[in-house]
């Protein structure tokens, strides 16, 4: 069973709610929370059985679907991966415990299995259009969950979100068919195996142009400056549930593009676009943290600053190096439990009062400690206090950059000032001084279901703030490798400086430890 | 005295003949029966009409043996030329056929169904559309275009509702322009070139290297727009949406699909030699009716406010991306054109078998048509199933991964970039994400809105509905969402074949 776990992984949630289809609607809830249980069991039994040890994909599975154009069910994780399906499961077990009394929660829980599917199926596919057909399908659930649970704009909110993914994929899309066809020009075969098209050496030119293709689809998705706007509108009219998976995992799917596809398949492009991208992750760092504090809406500015946060991963990734990759992809994590969590506490308000304008609240640390207590940490957290889990992502994404140029390293570490004054702002405005608004004078205090869902969050975010190094191993045991075949595709000679080999001093050592025996 | 014409009757391969054959004795056994006897049941020339298909599919399956073993067949005086593509472009008229005509099992009484001229009318309009696929001579073309043409302007017409009658007429009009616009194209090549068979003509054209070149792109324009008004290329398009809104739905998704393979197949053979002629000016005029097709398919389609009328823009678009696959004319192009066609026969199949699931006998009041959208508003809360079916529809036209027809734009995109065509790959693309607007519309009305107030129960969305069209549309659901486990095989088989016909 364990061979096919991620079919599983895959698949399980999909069955799981097709036959939730059948349960009566009063118990749908409690199917829901066991289904997603069992699916967060498996992933934990996926990390148990992984070796974090190996740099390699694990538990490959590989069934052909249409050889004759390279098309195979390929699936597959490594220590950059195997970690965001985990959060996935965990964070979709979370949202699912957490949902609150709403309308059609049938409906909303089926969903959300199916997203499940997706999101497992994008972090897992080892071939191009496996990937491409989850990372497609996941726009349709979450249509539907912004469509029919959201805000008073949710049916524009949602149309945006869809058409702006869409059209950034088809690009992609194209460029995936280039690749294979350029891989066919090399090999004469069909594949869009990630794999074989590692071993791809392109000339530099080419490169280019691919890689805009790709960053087209993935920026989108981030999304990075300019291609942001579709995301607040996304979250400010998405259910609560529907902004915690967004934020925590669907925005992922970019980040890991760039580092499973954009890294590796195009070393010399991704050094040649390093400084254009990384200025565009500056920029998106600050203006929309500037932006962030001059929000009312507390969602917002959650929203906001989960742009912004995108930014630094964007930085770390484009720092090619160890350190910078590792770092954007804890930083990745750190911010799934993050966001999810704030997002969630946001809705805790929310379901409460049914506004989320900050200046209708004030002093709730006095109806509500509790709550104000966990939005603390949350808020530490979120702006990068040592020994929480962002702290750790954010400092190694910076110090990967800092080897590359120290003074936009300096700039994004502006970014993260600016961004401790609107969360600080905003804390203050929801939670100290006088209770103004008598509404808030008797807001019951966060309740057990709320708690079930906050409490796991919170330890997380300060368990791997404090002792990242189960999770950080195996993560820089892959990257190591992914930076390893970068610089040893590299080209050009500045590619090839800027890429360091981290491998390369180990490998000598080696092999003459092989002579000596 | 004359000398008595000799020809030896295997010389005839009178084979060749009996896809068209059959069909034609299906219908004259038809009119028969009715003539013996009238008033019978329309189930029973439903039934009889499929069986003639499936016979039709039994002598296709058998041509196919023998274009694997023994390539390309002429028969009938050299008229008919069974090559690979008229084989498959048969089989998709048969395939589609045989899934459309069971529709006329409706739950409520139609006009047209009443009618056994209706079933014998079909089965000649079919056996028309098979003659003008598996022949290059222009005469013949030009007769099955128009025993196809002919049955399904009265097919249409036999709806028997004001806008019925003036979709007809109007198709009747545009087609007839067609027909003289053919005449006129083969006219002139047959003034150039001595001949009006296809291979002929390129032959002739070949040897003294396109010398006559303004005759020839005169020819090539005038057969280019009388093809485009079957296939609907803008800018021949404009009888399509007032068509499909006056036929009834299943007629409308029927001519989304035969006729325009019928043109497609027709457009091949004739540009097969053009493009390869390398003369800028075809390839020119060829490229820029694909894209302006495509894309002007696609804004039009975003603006209406009716269902069938969208789905009609949505063709134009369609074909236009299928014609491109004529201008590529690599034999991986070709194969993508059968590809997609085939997947569009299927998800074409299902939407418009939803349609006429929900259609009224008449049209209540406060709604402007029989399909328009606000009919669908708030579906998933009436009756879930309809439009979790309905929204699957849509996604696969729209594209989206793993459904039907992304795995022809998939081939087709590809093919587009294997050739070396990337602005065509990349128009292409974006034309994808323009038409995910216009599906996602109903999605959005179905899924995201609150239902009206007259379809609080939604028994009016399957209202229309019997056994058959449920079994037709769960045939079109399985092809729809399962697509992926038979394009192998397909690719296989329409490679072979195409590329054994030569394209």
């Amino acid at each position: 069973m364990i061979d096919h776990i991620l079919s599983i992984l895959i698949f399980f949630p999909v069955v799981a709610a097709l036959f939730g289809v059948m349960v009566q609607k009063e118990s749908i809830r409690a199917y829901g929370i066991a289904v997603s249980a069992i699916e967060f069991a498996l992933a934990l039994w996926l990390w148990f059985a992984f070796d974090g040890q190996s740099s390699g994909m694990q538990f490959m599975e590989s069934i052909p679907l249409i050889p004759s154009f390279g098309i195979n069910y390929t699936l597959g994780v490594d220590g950059i991966s195997i970690f965001i399906i985990i959060l996935s499961t965990f964070v979709t077990l979370i949202g699912i415990a957490s949902l609150g009394e709403i309308k059609d929660l049938k409906n909303m829980i089926i969903t959300l299995l199916v997203l499940q599917m997706t999101m497992s199926g994008v972090f897992a596919a080892l071939d191009a259009i496996v990937f491409y057909v989850f990372w497609e399908l996941s726009l349709v659930p979450m249509l539907y969950i912004i469509g029919a649970w959201g805000g008073p704009l949710r049916v524009y909110a949602s149309i945006k979100f869809f058409l702006y993914t869409f059209t950034g994929s088809l690009v992609m899309l194209v460029g995936m068919l280039f690749m294979a066809y350029f891989y066919n020009q090399a090999t004469g075969e069909w594949s869009f195996a990630i794999l074989d098209w590692y071993r791809l050496i392109l000339p530099e030119n080419l490169q280019l142009w691919l890689f805009a293709a790709f960053f087209l689809g993935f920026a989108i998705k981030v999304p990075m400056f300019p291609f942001h706007t579709w995301l607040p509108y996304a979250h400010g009219q998405a259910p609560t549930i529907g902004s915690v998976i967004l934020a925590a995992i669907l925005l992922k799917m970019g980040t890991y593009a760039f580092i499973r596809f954009s890294l590796p398949l195009f070393p010399d492009a991704s050094v040649f676009f390093m400084y254009p991208i990384a200025v565009l992750a500056i920029i998106m760092v600050i203006y929309t943290a500037m932006v962030a504090y001059g929000q009312k809406d507390i969602k917002q500015v959650i929203a906001y600053s989960s742009v912004s946060h995108m930014g630094i991963i964007i930085i770390g990734t484009f720092a090619l190096n160890v350190e910078g990759v590792s770092g954007s992809i804890f930083l990745m994590l750190g911010h799934g439990v993050v966001a999810g969590a704030l997002f969630l506490l946001v809705g805790v308000i929310y379901d409460r009062r049914h506004t989320k304008i900050m200046s209708e609240f004030g002093g709730l640390a006095h109806s509500m400690p509790r709550y104000a207590t966990l939005f603390g940490v949350m808020m530490m957290a979120s702006v990068g206090m040592p020994l929480t889990i962002n702290f750790v992502g954010e400092f190694l994404s910076l110090l990967g950059f800092f080897k590359q140029s120290q003074i936009l390293a300096l700039l994004a570490g502006v970014g993260i000032i600016v961004g401790a004054i609107y969360m600080l702002t905003a804390y203050k405005k929801l939670f100290f001084g006088e209770i103004t608004n008598e509404e808030n004078r008797n807001l019951p205090d966060v309740n057990k279901r709320e708690l079930v869902a906050l409490i796991p969050l919170t330890f997380l975010a300060i368990w791997l703030g404090i002792y990242p190094k189960p999770v950080l191993d195996p993560i820089n045991t892959s990257v190591e490798s992914i930076v390893q075949l970068m610089h040893d595709k590299a080209q050009t000679q500045e590619a090839k400086r800027r890429i360091p080999a981290p491998l390369s001093e180990l490998t000598i050592p080696k092999s003459s430890i092989e002579e000596a025996h | 005295m004359l000398e008595p014409v000799n020809v030896s009757l295997e010389s005839l391969n009178l084979m060749t003949l009996a896809p068209m054959l059959i069909p034609v004795v299906g219908a004259l056994l038809i009119l028969v029966i009715d003539t013996i006897k009238g008033g019978l049941d329309k189930s029973l020339y439903v039934v009889l009409s499929m069986l003639f298909i499936l016979m039709d599919l039994a002598s296709l399956s058998n041509a196919s043996d023998l274009f694997s073993v023994a390539g390309t067949m002429m028969g009938a005086f050299d008229v008919m030329l069974i090559d690979g593509l008229a084989i498959l472009a048969q089989f998709i008229i048969v395939g589609a056929s045989l899934l459309f005509i069971p529709l006329s099992l409706t739950n409520k009484r139609f006009h047209e169904a009443s009618h056994p001229e209706f079933f014998a009318l079909f089965l000649f309009m079919m056996s028309g559309f098979q003659f003008m696929v598996a022949t290059d001579n222009l005469i013949l073309v030009f007769v099955g275009l128009e025993t196809g043409s002919l049955a399904l302007y009265t097919l249409i017409a036999l709806h028997n509702r004001d806008n019925s009658f003036e979709a007809a007429v109007k198709y009747f009009t545009m087609g007839a322009l067609a027909a003289g616009f053919f005449s006129f194209g083969a006219m002139v090549f047959y003034a150039l070139t001595g001949s009006v068979e296809i291979n002929q003509i390129a032959t002739v054209l070949a040897a003294n290297n396109y010398a006559d070149m303004g005759y020839v792109l005169v020819g090539t324009v005038f057969l280019l727009a009388s093809l485009g008004f079957k296939v609907s290329l803008v800018p021949f398009h404009t009888w399509t949406p007032d068509v499909y809104e006056g036929a009834s739905a299943p007629m409308a998704g029927y001519m989304s699909i035969v006729p325009k393979i019928a043109g497609f197949i027709v457009t091949m053979r004739l540009f097969e030699f053009l493009i390869h002629s390398h003369v800028v000016w075809l390839e020119v005029i060829l490229y820029a009716v694909v894209v302006i097709t495509m894309t002007a398919g696609n804004v039009w389609a975003l603006v209406q406010t009716d269902v069938k009328r969208m789905l009609a823009y949505s063709s134009i678009s369609h074909a236009g991306f299928v014609m491109a696959a004529v201008m590529i004319g690599t034999t991986q192009a070709n194969t993508a054109l059968f590809l997609y066609w085939i997947l569009f026969t299927f998800t074409n199949l299902g939407s418009f078998s939803m349609l006429w699931m929900s259609r009224q006998k008449n049209l209540p009041d406060g709604q402007a048509s029989d399909h328009s959208y606000d009919k669908f508003a708030g579906l998933i809360k009436t009756s879930p199933f309809v439009a979790v079916l309905m929204s699957l529809f849509m996604l696969s036209l729209a594209g989206v991964p793993p459904f039907a027809l992304f795995w022809g734009k998939l081939y087709m995109i590809g093919s587009a970039v294997s050739a070396g065509y990337t602005v065509l790959a990349l128009i292409m693309a974006l034309n994808s994400a323009i038409a995910g607007y216009y599906y996602l519309k109903l999605i959005v009305y179905m899924l995201m809105k609150e239902p009206a107030a007259v379809n609080e129960n939604g028994e009016i969305y399957t209202a229309n509905a019997t056994l058959t069209i449920k079994t037709i549309t769960g045939i079109a659901v399985v092809g729809t969402i399962f697509a992926f486990v038979a394009i192998d095989p397909l690719l296989e088989f329409i490679t072979a074949f195409v590329y054994n016909s030569g394209y």
